[in-house]
């Protein structure tokens, strides 16, 4: 007999309502993209959490490594001038 | 041995490093580094709750068809169905840990892989799929909402996700109870009887006292457990309490009585025997929970064969077109 396979996994993305970013949900598996799409509905949007769904196979996913956090997300923090805090505006400017 | 002085160091250092963000309070993410041992009592607690989700639908399944009502019945159904989910979320969130979904079933199968005790009790009465509800999901629910704060990122958020359907299960239970507290002398007796039968090993589902518990040490150093199994077996207790009063049921436990000074209420003693009688086989449904198992697992087979040949032949067909 063929190994059983429990079929390649997908991970689930949600979004809660029209406009709103798409959130990752967790995960099922599924022989194909209509299947995953079919499963997720059913695992979860039971209650009416989700208007919208996206599925994407687990390994097409790239993901950061922890490690190269420092690298990866250190450039942002010197450069405060990115925040409208850092500017000093005149003295009884007004709406800005 | 120079070479073996580092890497110990190296070792250390990780570990240094992991519990230092463990005390701060940071989730652990897949893709960090973790000690083996954390991994390994991960993996062992996850996929025993996903197990116990998806066993805990069959003492439940055995009373769809004899619901009293259609409503009770779509009720059932839907809680059965979450029940399944549940097991999804967190087998999910165990496979983020490098085992596969074939190997954790396959460990079930093998009785390498626990699952909770409490589904070994049958379910002889239309009252069980109320005390199921009302106390098994009830004590289960007390130990979810305290890993809501697990230190495993994707544990904590599918209980987080559980924890808000929870609720619902436990009160149909509570209801059914309720309704037959209302009812005749007989359903009174009957959901008293389940009530009788349910809640010592309700009792039993936060496992051993702390002075037994050969898994707690690591656990709560690396706040994978938040609450120790007599925190959380008194927590439930404690609120279940009033609720019995409420509908008119009796806590079949002579010794139960409010203690002044602790704020809480004293039970007597636990039958451990029963429990590892229980959890080494010999409970009265074991056998039948897992040759049911198994034998679904294995009629299903040809359902993900075909799924993977239509897959492969569509794949086939696109390359050709
Ligand atoms: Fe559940
Ligand atoms: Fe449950
Ligand atoms: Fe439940």
């Amino acid at each position: 007999m063929a190994t059983d396979s429990q079929l390649a996994m997908w991970e689930v993305f949600m979004q809660s309502k029209p406009g709103a970013n798409y959130i990752h949900a967790g995960c099922v598996h599924a022989s194909d993209k209509k299947m995953a799409l079919q499963n997720a509905r059913d695992t979860y949007t039971r209650r009416g959490e989700g208007t919208s769904i996206w599925v994407v196979p687990s390994d097409a996913i790239v993901a950061s490594n922890p490690e190269d956090d420092d690298m990866f997300f250190d450039p942002a923090n010197d450069k405060v001038y990115r925040l409208p805090t850092f500017y000093v505006m005149p003295e009884g400017a007004k709406a800005i | 041995m120079e070479l073996m002085e580092k890497a110990g160091k190296i070792h250390e250092e990780l570990l240094k490093s992991f519990e230092a963000k463990i005390e701060r309070g940071d989730a652990i993410e897949p893709r960090d580094k973790m000690p083996d041992a954390y991994r390994k009592h991960l993996i062992r607690q996850m996929s025993q709750h996903a197990h116990s989700e998806v066993i805990g639908m069959q003492p439940e399944g055995n009373w769809i068809t004899r619901a009293p009502s259609l409503r009770a019945k779509q009720i059932l159904l839907a809680k059965i169905q979450d029940e399944g989910g549940h097991g999804l979320y967190l087998y999910s969130a165990a496979e983020t840990l490098g085992i596969s979904r074939a190997e954790m079933i396959e460990q079930l199968h093998s009785g390498k892989a626990k699952y909770s005790n409490i589904f070994n009790y049958p379910s002889l009465t239309w009252a069980d799929i109320g005390a199921i509800g009302w106390l098994v999901d009830g004590a289960a629910i007390v130990n979810q909402v305290s890993l809501q704060r697990t230190s495993y990122g994707p544990y904590s958020r599918a209980m987080v996700r559980i924890c808000k359907e929870e609720s619902f299960h436990q009160r149909q239970g509570y209801e059914i109870m309720a309704k037959m507290m209302k009812g005749t002398k007989d359903q009174q007796e009957m959901a008293q009887d389940a009530m009788n039968r349910w809640w010592w090993p309700s009792l039993m589902m936060f496992g051993p006292h702390d002075s037994e518990s050969p898994h707690t040490g690591d656990a709560v150093k690396w706040k994978i457990k938040r609450h120790s199994n007599d925190e959380l077996r008194q927590k439930f207790i404690d609120k279940t309490v009033q609720q019995a009063e409420v509908i008119g049921l009796t806590i079949p436990d002579k010794d139960l009585k409010w203690n002044e000074s602790r704020g809480c209420y004293d039970h007597g003693p636990i039958n451990w025997d029963e429990f590892y009688r229980v959890i080494g086989g010999h409970g009265q449904c074991n056998k039948q929970r897992m040759a049911h198992h198994i034998k679904v697992h294995n009629e299903g087979a040809w359902v993900r064969e075909a799924a993977e040949a239509y897959r492969l032949k569509k794949e086939k067909q696109l390359l050709h077109s």
